[in-house]
C-alpha cells in the first residue's frame, strides 16, 4: 500500500535525470519529504533508451553510457529516507497552490500537496506536421526518438532502409545505431579512410546496392547549411559508417501508400526554400526525423507560469523559480541541453532552492534585475537574477547560453549597463553546443542593474 | 457458402450508418470493407461539420437529406453517445457583393427546411470569434449546425450493428459481383471468399462507381476531389476559432474554413482539386500555402508554429453532380449510395434511413422487436469525474495508465478500444477511437506502446502490427533481421 | 615510397578542427590544420590505431525489460566494431544483472569485455 503524505516539502514533476538531481540535491539542502513522481515504468527518462555513451564526462567525471547515467542518478536516491518515488504516476494538472493531480494504476487519482513543486518534465521530439513536411502520410516515418525507443529498449527495428532528416544528434546517434544493428558483416566493413567533406556529399554517395536483409542507412538531410550535431557523432556516427551527410537540403516529398517507397530531396537556399531543378530521389522505406526538441509544458502553460519564447520553457530566475512563487524547473523544461551533465547541475540548483523555500531559509529579494540577449546569442537561462541584499550573497550564477550562428574566435561580453562584468574569448561558438559562464559571488554582490550576455566578434 | 440478406460495401460514415438501419429490421446483414478497418476513406479527413443544410441547391438530395440528417444526430447523440457539439455555424462575408450572397443562402436555407438562420452583423460575430479579422462586414449564423467526431460516429454506427447481429468484416475487398441467373441475388466475391447476397448497398465512396459497374450499373462516374487541411494543437484555440466559419462559397466546395474540432484543436483548410487517382492523400506546398492564403482571409495571424499535423482527404464528387440514392435503374437488387461528397457526414444518418427502409419493403422485412438502441459504453477517463475515475481503476487498473501524455489516454481505454465490437486492429484505428495518438506528438511517445499493447491483446507478433492501411506493417523484429 | 594525404576531423574538443595528415608508408610524418598539439595525437591516433567504444543490447530473459543495454569496458579497435556488434546479436542473459557484469569476456579476441551498461532486476 502507497503511502501519501499530508505535505510534501517538494514536489518533483518527472524522474529523469533532473528530477532525480534535484531530488538529491534538496535533501542535502535539508529537504525533509521530497515526492518524485514519474510516468513511465520505471526512472530515468529519456536516459533508458540513449543507450550510447558519452554521458556523465563533467558530472560524474566519468564517461557512461544513458542507462549508466540514469542508474548513478537513482543510486543517488534510492536509500534516501526522505525521498519516495513514485513510478506509472502521471501528473494531469499543478496549481498554483503548490498541489498536483496525479493518477496511477495504485492511487487512481489523487491530489497531492507540497510546500513548492520542481517542473522537470524534460521535452519532446518536434513532429513532421511541425515542419509541414509535404507528401503522403504512410507507414515508416518515425521521429528518432520514437524509434530509438523501438530498437533500444523493445527489439525492434523501424524499417531496412532509412534516410534521416535532421543532423542533430539524436539523429546521428540513430543513423549508427541502425548501421550496427543491421550491418551485414559478410558484405560490408567500415571505411578504412578518415577522409569525408560533408558538405560535398553527392546523389551518387548514397549506397542503394548493399544486398539484402539488414538495414542501412542511406543519407542524413540537414536544411541548415551546418551540422547540428556535436563533432564527435560526425565523425563517429557518419563518417565510420560511410553515411552521406547533405547540408542545406530537405525532405520535399514522402512517397508511398501504405509503407514509404521513398523521398524526394532538394538543396535549400539561403531562406531554407527549395530549390527548383535540384531534387532527386532516395528510395527508402523508412524516414527518421530528427528536427528539434520543444520543452514539455503544457501543465506549466495550464499553471500559468510564463514561458520565454526562444526557449519554449518557463522564465526562470537563478534559483530555477518560476515567475510562480515556489513553483521550479530545471533540465529540459526549461531550455534544451546539449549534455545531460548540465542538466542535473541545473536541477541541484533547482533542488537546492526549493528546499530552501521549503524551509523558509532564503534571504529576501532586494535588487530584481534581467538578464538580456545581446549580439548573437540566442537565449540564455536564467533570464532574472533576483538578488537579496549584498551581505546574503554566498553563490555565483551560472549563466547557459545559446549562440545564433557557428562563430570562431570571439569574445563573450557580460555587461551590466555599460560596465564588463565578465569577458571570456571563445575559441568557437555553436548554436549546437551550450555556453556556460559563471559569474562570481563577489560580483553578483555588487550588480545593480540589468544583464546583458553578447558575443563581441 | 455464407448467404446474407443485403450485404452492405463500404465502411465509411455512410456504409456504417446504412448498417445500422438496416440491424433494426429481420435482416442477416453484413459490411464488407477492403481496408484493414473502417473509416478509411473519406470519413477519415473531412471538416467534421454537422452543416445545417443552406448550401445544396433546393430540391436536390443533397438539400433534403442534409436537413434530415441533421435533425437526426439531434436525437442521436445521446443514443448513440456521438461527440458532437452543437456551435453553430458562420458564414462571413466581407463585401456588399458577399453580403448579398449571404441573403441568398439564408433564402435557399429557409427553402430548405433550415431552422433559425440570422444574419447579423461583423461586430457581433466578433463577440463570441474575436480573433476574427475587422474586414468582416456580416455573417449568416446557422444555429443547427455542429462539430463531431466522424471516426466515432462510424464507430458508433458500427458497434450499434453488430451489437444487433450485423456482421462487418474488413479486409475484405470486393472484386466481383454476379448477379444470380433467376434474380434471386448476387454471388459476391471478396478477397475473403465468395457469398450470396441478397441485395446490395454500394457505399463505396470514390470507388463507388467501380462497384456499381462491377453489378453491372456503370451509369455514373466518381471524381475524387483533393482538399487539404493543417491541424493546430490544441492550445491555440485561443488565438483561433471556437466554432465554424466558413468564407462565401464557392462553385466547387464551400471554401477554406477556419474551424474548430470536438476535442479544442482548430483546422484550416480544405481547399478542393480534381484528381484522378483514388488513393492520392498526399499534401503539397502549394496545397499548403493555397490554405494558410485562404485561412488567413479571416484570421490574419496565424500561430503555424502550433500546427501539429497535416492531411488530405478525397470528396467523392459523382458525375450527376448530386447524392445518387437508392434503387439502381438498372439492376434490380442494388442500391445506390454514392457521390457522397459535403455534406455526406451529415447525411449519413439520413442515408441509412431511407435506404434501410427500401431495401426492408423489396425484402418484405420488419423492424426487430428486440431492436438494442445505442452501443456498449465507452470509458473516457478524461470526461470522467473524479470519483468516477477512482471507482474505475479500483476496478481495473489499466484504466490509471497514461499511454497517451497528450491526450490522457489510458491503457484501459486502448484495450477497450481493441475489444469493442468491431474494435481496433491498427494504431490508427486505435488512435481514431480513444484518440491516443492525435495530440501534439502525433504518436512519438505512444505509437509504440499501442503498437505493443495491440500485439499483446490481439496475439500476433508486434511485427504483424499495422498502421493503418493494407501493407502498412511498423516494425521488424531485430532478432530475425540480424543475420 | 607510399605517400598519402588524409583529411580528417578533430574530435577533440568542439573546435573541430579538419585536420591534413601526410601519411607514408602507414606512419604519419605530418599533421597540418591543428590549433593545438591534442589535434597531431589525434590524427596519429586515428590513422594508426583507430579506437572505438561498442554499445548494444542483448537479449534478456525474465528481466524488467526484454533488453539489456552493454557497453563494451574500454574501447576496441574501430575495424572490429562491426563483428563485435554482430557477435552481441546471439548473446542472451537471464535477470537479474547488476551493472558492470560481464556479459561477453574478451569480445573476439580483442581483449575486451563488454558489460551490463546497467542493473536489470526480474520481471
Amino acid at each position: 500500500m502507497i503511502e501519501i503524505k499530508d505535505l510534501y516539502d517538494i514536489i518533483i514533476v518527472g524522474g529523469g535525470p533532473a528530477g532525480l538531481s534535484a531530488a538529491h540535491s534538496a535533501v542535502e539542502n535539508g529537504a525533509e519529504s521530497v515526492l518524485v513522481l514519474e510516468r513511465d515504468r520505471e526512472v530515468g527518462g529519456i536516459l533508458q533508451q540513449c543507450i550510447h555513451n558519452g554521458f556523465g564526462l563533467h558530472h560524474f567525471k566519468e564517461e557512461l553510457t544513458g542507462p549508466g547515467y540514469a542508474q548513478r542518478c537513482y543510486e543517488m536516491v534510492k536509500d534516501l529516507p526522505q525521498v519516495q518515488i513514485l513510478t506509472n504516476t502521471m501528473v494531469l494538472e499543478v496549481r498554483e497552490n503548490k498541489s498536483v493531480l496525479a493518477i496511477s494504476p495504485d492511487l487512481g487519482t489523487v491530489e497531492i500537496k507540497g510546500k513548492t513543486i520542481i517542473l522537470t518534465m524534460g521535452c519532446r521530439e518536434r513532429t513532421r506536421g511541425a515542419i509541414r513536411i509535404p507528401g503522403g502520410r504512410p507507414a515508416g516515418i518515425f521521429t528518432a526518438g520514437a524509434a530509438q525507443r523501438m530498437v533500444n529498449i523493445e527489439g525492434y527495428l523501424p524499417g531496412r532502409e532509412v534516410v534521416i532528416l535532421g543532423s542533430g544528434d539524436i539523429g546521428l546517434i540513430m543513423a549508427r545505431r541502425m548501421s550496427l544493428e543491421g550491418c551485414n558483416v559478410s558484405e560490408k566493413k567500415p571505411s578504412s579512410s578518415t577522409k569525408r567533406t560533408p558538405a560535398d556529399a553527392s546523389p551518387a554517395d548514397i549506397d542503394n546496392d548493399w544486398g539484402n536483409g539488414g538495414c542501412r542507412v542511406k543519407a542524413v538531410l540537414e536544411i541548415c547549411p551546418f551540422s547540428n550535431g556535436l563533432t564527435r557523432n560526425m565523425v563517429q556516427c557518419l563518417d565510420d559508417f560511410n553515411i552521406p551527410l547533405f547540408l542545406a537540403h530537405t525532405i520535399v516529398d514522402i512517397k508511398g501508400t501504405d509503407r514509404v517507397t521513398g523521398v524526394t530531396v532538394a538543396k535549400v537556399d539561403e531562406k531554407m526554400q527549395p530549390i527548383p531543378g535540384t531534387e532527386f530521389d532516395i528510395p527508402c522505406d523508412t524516414v527518421l526525423l530528427s528536427v528539434g526538441l520543444i520543452p514539455e509544458n503544457e501543465l506549466s502553460r495550464e499553471l500559468g507560469v510564463s514561458l520565454h519564447p526562444l526557449t519554449s520553457g518557463p522564465i526562470v530566475d537563478q534559483h530555477r523559480e518560476t515567475d510562480k512563487e515556489g513553483i521550479f524547473a530545471a533540465g529540459n523544461v526549461v531550455h534544451v541541453h546539449d549534455l545531460v551533465d548540465f542538466v542535473s547541475d541545473e536541477a541541484e540548483i533547482a533542488g537546492k532552492y526549493a528546499a530552501l523555500t521549503a524551509l523558509g531559509k532564503l534571504a529576501p529579494v532586494e535588487r530584481r534585475l534581467s538578464v538580456n540577449t545581446g549580439n548573437a546569442v540566442r537565449t540564455c537561462v536564467p533570464q532574472k537574477l533576483n538578488l537579496p541584499s549584498a551581505d546574503s550573497v554566498t553563490a555565483g550564477t551560472r549563466l547557459f547560453m545559446r549562440v545564433t550562428k557557428p562563430m570562431k574566435k570571439v569574445k563573450l561580453l557580460v555587461k551590466c549597463g555599460d560596465e564588463v562584468v565578465l569577458s571570456k574569448p571563445l575559441m568557437i561558438a555553436k548554436p549546437s553546443e551550450m555556453i556556460a559562464v559563471e559569474i562570481p559571488a563577489d560580483k553578483m554582490k555588487t550588480l545593480n542593474g540589468d544583464i546583458t550576455v553578447g558575443i563581441e566578434e | 457458402m455464407k448467404e446474407v440478406d443485403v450485404v452492405v460495401i463500404g465502411g465509411g460514415v455512410t456504409g456504417t450508418a446504412i448498417l445500422s438501419y438496416l440491424s433494426r429490421y429481420d435482416l442477416r446483414c453484413m459490411l464488407v470493407e477492403k481496408a484493414p478497418d473502417i473509416a478509411m476513406g473519406t470519413t477519415k479527413a473531412n471538416s467534421a461539420i454537422l452543416h445545417a443544410g443552406f448550401d445544396a441547391p433546393t430540391g436536390s438530395n443533397k438539400a433534403r437529406l442534409n436537413v434530415e440528417g441533421n435533425a437526426l444526430y439531434h436525437e442521436l447523440k445521446d443514443e448513440l453517445d456521438l461527440d458532437i457539439k452543437w456551435t453553430g455555424s458562420y458564414v462571413v462575408a466581407k463585401t456588399d457583393e458577399e453580403i448579398a450572397a449571404l441573403e441568398e443562402l439564408k433564402a435557399r436555407g429557409e427553402a430548405n427546411g433550415v431552422p433559425g438562420l440570422e444574419i447579423v452583423s461583423g461586430e457581433k460575430l466578433r463577440e463570441s470569434e474575436p480573433n476574427l479579422t475587422e474586414e468582416i462586414k456580416a455573417a449568416l449564423f446557422a444555429p443547427t449546425a455542429g462539430l463531431c467526431w466522424p471516426f466515432g460516429v462510424a464507430a458508433a454506427f458500427a458497434e450499434n450493428a453488430a451489437e444487433n447481429g450485423a456482421e462487418i468484416v474488413r479486409d475484405c475487398e470486393v472484386i466481383r459481383i454476379t448477379p444470380e441467373a433467376d434474380g434471386s441475388g448476387f454471388i459476391v466475391r471478396t478477397m475473403q471468399g465468395e457469398l450470396k447476397a441478397k441485395t446490395v448497398v454500394n457505399a463505396a465512396g470514390v470507388y463507388a462507381d467501380k462497384v456499381s459497374a462491377l453489378a453491372g450499373d456503370d451509369s455514373f462516374t466518381i471524381t475524387p476531389r483533393k482538399g487539404e487541411y493543417i491541424l493546430f494543437d490544441k492550445t491555440s484555440q485561443q488565438s483561433l476559432v471556437k466554432g465554424i466559419i466558413f468564407p462565401v462559397p464557392s462553385k466547387t466546395s464551400k471554401g477554406i474554413l477556419v474551424c474548430a474540432t470536438t476535442h479544442g484543436n482548430v483546422f484550416i483548410g480544405p481547399n478542393a482539386n480534381d484528381t484522378d487517382n483514388k488513393e492520392d492523400l498526399s499534401v503539397s506546398t502549394p496545397g499548403m500555402n493555397e490554405i494558410i492564403a485562404g485561412a488567413k482571409k479571416m484570421i490574419a495571424n496565424l500561430p503555424m508554429g502550433a500546427a501539429i499535423t497535416q492531411f488530405a482527404g478525397l470528396r467523392a464528387v459523382s458525375s450527376t453532380g448530386d447524392f445518387i440514392i437508392g434503387r439502381s435503374e438498372k439492376v434490380k437488387g442494388l442500391y445506390q449510395a454514392a457521390g457522397i461528397q459535403s455534406p455526406g457526414l451529415t447525411s449519413a444518418p439520413a442515408i441509412g434511413k431511407e435506404i434501410a427502409a427500401m431495401v426492408a419493403e423489396d425484402l418484405g422485412a420488419k423492424e426487430k422487436a428486440e431492436y438494442k438502441k445505442g452501443r456498449p459504453p465507452q470509458p473516457v477517463i478524461r470526461e470522467m469525474t473524479r470519483e468516477e475515475q477512482k471507482k474505475l481503476i479500483q476496478d481495473d487498473k489499466r484504466y490509471g495508465l497514461i499511454v497517451c501524455r497528450c491526450e490522457t489516454i489510458t491503457e484501459g481505454e486502448i484495450c477497450d478500444a481493441i475489444h469493442r465490437p468491431c474494435g481496433a486492429r491498427t494504431v490508427d484505428g486505435v488512435k481514431r477511437r480513444t484518440r491516443a495518438g492525435m495530440g501534439r506528438c502525433q504518436g512519438g511517445f505512444c505509437g509504440p506502446r499501442v503498437a505493443l499493447i495491440l500485439a499483446r491483446e490481439l496475439h500476433l507478433p508486434v511485427t504483424e502490427i499495422r498502421k493503418d492501411g493494407e501493407g502498412s506493417f511498423l516494425y521488424y523484429d531485430k532478432e530475425q533481421e540480424a543475420y | 615510397m607510399a605517400v598519402e594525404k588524409v583529411e580528417l576531423t578533430c574530435i577533440t574538443c568542439p573546435m573541430g578542427c579538419q585536420l591534413t595528415a601526410t601519411v607514408e608508408d602507414g606512419t604519419v610524418t605530418d599533421v597540418t590544420g591543428n590549433t593545438c598539439p591534442r589535434g597531431a595525437q589525434y590524427a596519429r591516433e586515428e590513422l594508426t590505431t583507430p579506437m572505438r567504444m561498442l554499445t548494444g543490447t542483448v537479449k534478456c530473459k525474465r528481466g524488467r525489460l526484454p533488453l539489456l543495454p552493454v557497453v563494451s569496458a574500454a574501447k576496441l579497435p574501430k575495424t572490429g566494431i562491426i563483428a563485435a556488434a554482430a557477435a552481441l546479436r546471439s548473446v542472451k542473459v537471464t535477470a537479474p544483472v547488476k551493472a558492470g557484469d560481464v556479459i561477453v569476456k574478451n569480445i573476439m579476441g580483442f581483449g575486451v569485455d563488454i558489460v551490463a551498461a546497467r542493473d536489470m532486476q526480474m520481471a
